[in-house]
């Protein structure tokens, strides 16, 4: 679904662009459809850049991006468009990535009223957004509520229901649970492993925790400094990285 | 002899919604060089609890009980002799280095103020205890160190100074608030490995949510939801054979343990349930559970409990 | 409801005392502006006189013209009421134009960066730099006397200080992650701007608005009395104006210029109240606002 070849994203700074830091420094893999593939790596490493490279939020500067076949990179501003509901992200903090003057019932129904899933009458999209909003469990009675009423958890779960509003194929998850309360994140982590399923999604998540991002992929790709180091199967890759597990405690008990 | 003796704590305040009973009816002891871990999540008031303790609350905030700290009530003392405490023999480490530091102020300075506020040295003699003190928190080049300002530092120095910050007058008892959240495994290991060094012959509070910190450096936990202490004992025994449904919930809820999740989500402090604070969450509720508030009762091994299972 | 924000609003207890102290002088300067609205839409019925009918000149106050009459015999408290008229309606409209301009731009400029934002924000310093009062006197005196003219000189002189705070919201906001989502929705620029990033900039807006009415009337009463307004409307600066060219002032006629000049400040005392009100009202509830 997913294969990415030698993409480069290099910031330049100062006056002559003299100062060039190498954040994704020719990185290649791919992501089968239906599969997950956890990105991990110290704070830095440049998986942050990468998961909005896939998406084109950044500009690469070199290399090659094919979504289900097409090569994103070269797409044109309106083609662009028209493919990104294809392909989302879920951010690492809930309470900024909803609208804070938007009600949580109108953000969901944002995508049907842009007309991204067809044409809908009123009546249709309201019935849509709360079947979404039970789906992610939130309550109905949440559906006028604005995001500073809501916990970060119950943020995070209406990013969702917008998400799946959009339908998209494919979805970078970039640290989502890492500003959430334990108990939450199990709860949202569960949860996106159910949509996951539930709407057969392929899954780019990025973490610093190697535990979660075992518990959630199938593959998983090590990054340092702006190259992958080690891409496997989950179980090997975090046997041979357990330096990147932030539960070492823990596992002893 | 207990160093710090809190007896039935509570701490409210009063909102236009209604009363927050952030800390109810708490009892926490911490002797001489123990290191007492305080573990809950957003909300559950531990920071309010930590923050009772040196008094730092707005005047709004209702404290009763009683908080025994080398025999004397710090609660009855005036606002002076309490500043005089501060600092001095408690300390508070700050949640959140970023905004817990002034950014016009260099580092070095924030350090030496509370030097020269406690010690009366002059600002040579507390610049240069203050050298002293980063050079003891592991930040290289300390000299020149001292002389920038917080946003040159980064998230792992910034904690470092704060705790360099805490350390300044040599206190009896630090209470240090989340000191490794936001951090990266590798910063949060070494930072660890600093408290567990500085605080060799203190005593401390630790408040976190991170199990595996409070397993790192405390001898005994005490686990808090919803204002209440739930469980309390030695770390390993908590750890391994947690007692609470709640703290069994949190432990099954860590990655390396399944990601299971605990249903529901911690009730508003002014709308609390009646009977068990937990109950609505519990997987193991009982009748009893939905009407009758527990009482802490001692289990065995030095460990306590709030559940109607054990008693 | 999250917990944290449970213990934090008692906190803000303290603080409530802040917003009803602000609230006092936010209603103040309502009550103020209310009064001289309610002037400027009834005055037909609260003058005693037409203010355009010329009767006995050079009257002094007394009860059948409580503030005299001027020079060619207009009853001057019927001229101050309906000059609320226009000076209220010069101001509004003046300031409503320079923030339109100023929103436009500060949006653009923000969102857009590059050389946009560079165009944009060297205009924006040019303007700033030159004198406001006699770059709106050259400008004014080269267009003919009408109070289009004079709405249309604040207005695009005026715009500046609102399209600076317009563009630093819009560079805090373009950078959170709902502005992200928006462009990965598919969206289109102008959509991502007026949806989403207009909303969240609206309270800085309103409170620069209130604002700019006060500033946009002392500049209409300036203009006017330095003779460059539109002699066949009746505003405060008119008849200050007159006032002077007629020897009001040295005559020692305090009841041809107090009372306009009254008029003046006690309008903008009640723009200020409430512009400095909201600012503070919208600080205190950033929790909504403030992402």
């Amino acid at each position: 679904m997913i294969e990415v070849c030698d993409l480069k994203k290099y910031f330049s700074s100062g006056l002559l662009k003299k100062q060039c830091v190498k954040s994704v420094d020719g990185v290649s893999f791919h992501i089968a459809r239906g599969d997950t593939l956890g990105l991990v790596g110290e704070s830095g490493c440049g998986k942050t850049t990468l998961g909005r490279l896939l998406l084109r939020l950044i500009e690469p500067t070199s290399g090659q991006i094919f979504f289900d076949g097409t090569d994103i990179s070269r797409l044109n501003q309106r083609e662009l468009r028209r493919i990104r509901p294809r392909m989302q992200m879920i951010f690492q903090d809930p309470d900024s990535s909803l609208n804070p003057r938007m009600k949580i019932g109108e953000s969901i129904a944002e995508p049907f009223r842009l007309g991204l899933r067809g044409k809908s009458n009123r009546r249709e999209i309201r019935d849509r957004v709360l079947e979404l909003i039970e789906t992610v469990g939130l309550n109905p009675e949440h559906v006028n509520r604005y995001p500073h009423q809501l916990s970060g958890g119950q943020n995070q779960r209406v990013v969702l229901a917008r998400i799946l509003a959009i339908n998209p194929d494919f979805i970078v998850a970039d640290e989502p649970t890492a500003s959430l309360d334990v108990s939450v994140q199990a709860q949202i982590l569960n949860l996106i492993q159910d949509l996951k399923d539930e709407y057969d999604l392929t899954l780019l998540f990025i973490s610093h925790d190697m535990e979660i991002v075992r518990h959630m992929s199938d593959r998983i790709a090590v990054m340092e400094e702006g190259k992958i180091v080690d891409i496997g199967d989950s179980e090997i890759v975090t046997e041979a990285h357990r330096n990147l597990i932030t539960d070492s405690m823990l596992a002893r008990v | 002899m207990n160093l710090l003796n809190i007896h039935k704590l509570n701490t409210y305040f009063p909102t236009p919604d209604g009363l927050v009973k952030a800390v109810d009816h708490v009892d926490l002891q911490i002797a001489d060089s123990e290191k007492v871990g305080l573990i809950g999540e957003t909300g559950c008031g531990k920071t309010v609890l930590g923050m009772s303790i040196v008094r730092l609350l707005d005047s709004s905030a209702q404290i009763n009980g009683r908080i025994i700290y080398r025999g004397r009530d710090i609660l009855e003392l005036a606002e002076e002799d309490m500043r005089s405490l501060r600092g001095r023999e408690i300390a508070m480490i700050l949640q959140n280095p970023t905004t817990s530091l002034n950014p016009v102020m260099r580092v070095g300075d924030q350090i030496a103020e509370g030097i020269r506020l406690h010690g009366g040295l002059d600002k040579r003699a507390a610049k240069k205890r203050a050298v002293e003190i980063l050079k003891s928190v592991m930040i290289h080049d300390a000299e020149r160190r001292a002389d920038q300002y917080p946003h040159e530092f980064s998230g792992g120095m910034k904690e470092r100074a704060m705790i360099a910050i805490g350390l300044s007058c040599d206190p009896s008892i630090i209470i240090a608030d989340e000191p490794t959240k936001g951090l990266d495994a590798k910063t949060k290991t070494q930072i660890v490995q600093l408290l567990k060094g500085v605080t060799e012959h203190k005593s401390m509070l630790m408040i976190t949510h991170d199990l595996n910190v409070a397993a790192s450096i405390c001898d005994r936990v005490a686990v808090m939801y919803a204002g209440e202490i739930l469980e309390v004992g030695k770390v390993w025994d908590v750890l391994k054979n947690p007692m609470h449904p709640y703290t069994r919930g949190f432990i099954n809820s860590l990655p390396s343990r399944g990601l299971k999740p605990i249903r529901g989500s911690s009730p508003s402090l002014i709308d609390l349930p009646s009977g068990c604070r937990f109950c609505p969450r519990c997987d193991f509720a009982m009748e009893a559970c939905k009407f009758k508030h527990p009482e802490i009762t001692p289990a065995d091994d030095g460990q306590s409990v709030r559940c109607f299972l054990y008693t | 409801m999250s917990q944290y924000s449970d213990v934090f609003k008692s906190i803000k207890i303290r603080s409530e005392l802040v917003i009803l102290e602000s609230n006092r002088a936010m209603l103040m300067g309502l009550v103020l502006l209310i009064t001289f609205l309610f002037l400027a839409v009834f005055a037909s019925f609260i003058a005693p006189y037409d203010p355009w009918e010329i009767g006995r000149p050079f009257l002094r106050p007394s009860l059948e013209h409580p503030l005299g009459t001027n020079d060619i015999g207009q009853d001057i408290f019927s001229e101050l009421i309906y000059s609320t008229r226009i000076s209220l309606f010069v101001g509004i409209f003046a300031a409503s134009v320079s923030m339109v301009l100023g929103t436009l731009i500060g949006l653009f400029s923000g969102y857009l960066r590059g050389v946009v934002d560079e165009a944009l924000m060297g205009l924006t310093d040019v303007i700033l730099v030159l004198p406001a009062l006699p770059l709106m006197i050259i400008l004014a005196a080269h267009l003919s006397p009408s109070i289009w003219n004079i709405i249309l000189v604040i207005g695009c002189l005026w715009w500046t200080s609102t399209a600076r705070v317009v563009r630093s919201r819009v560079l805090q906001l373009r950078e959170m992650p709902f502005v992200e989502a928006a462009r990965a929705l598919g969206a289109g620029d102008a959509y991502v701007v007026f949806r989403h990033i207009l909303p969240n900039t609206l309270h800085v807006i309103f409170a620069k608005f209130v604002l700019t009415v006060a500033g946009a009337m002392l500049t209409e009463a300036s203009l006017s009395f330095l003779g460059l307004g539109d002699p066949m409307q009746k505003s405060w600066g008119m008849m200050l104006n007159y006032a002077f060219s007629r020897g009001g002032f040295i005559n020692g006629y305090y009841w041809w210029y107090l009372p306009p000049g009254i008029c003046i400040s006690l309008t903008v005392l009640g723009f200020v109240l409430l512009g400095f009100g909201l600012e503070r009202w919208t600080q205190n509830n950033s929790d909504f606002i403030n992402v």
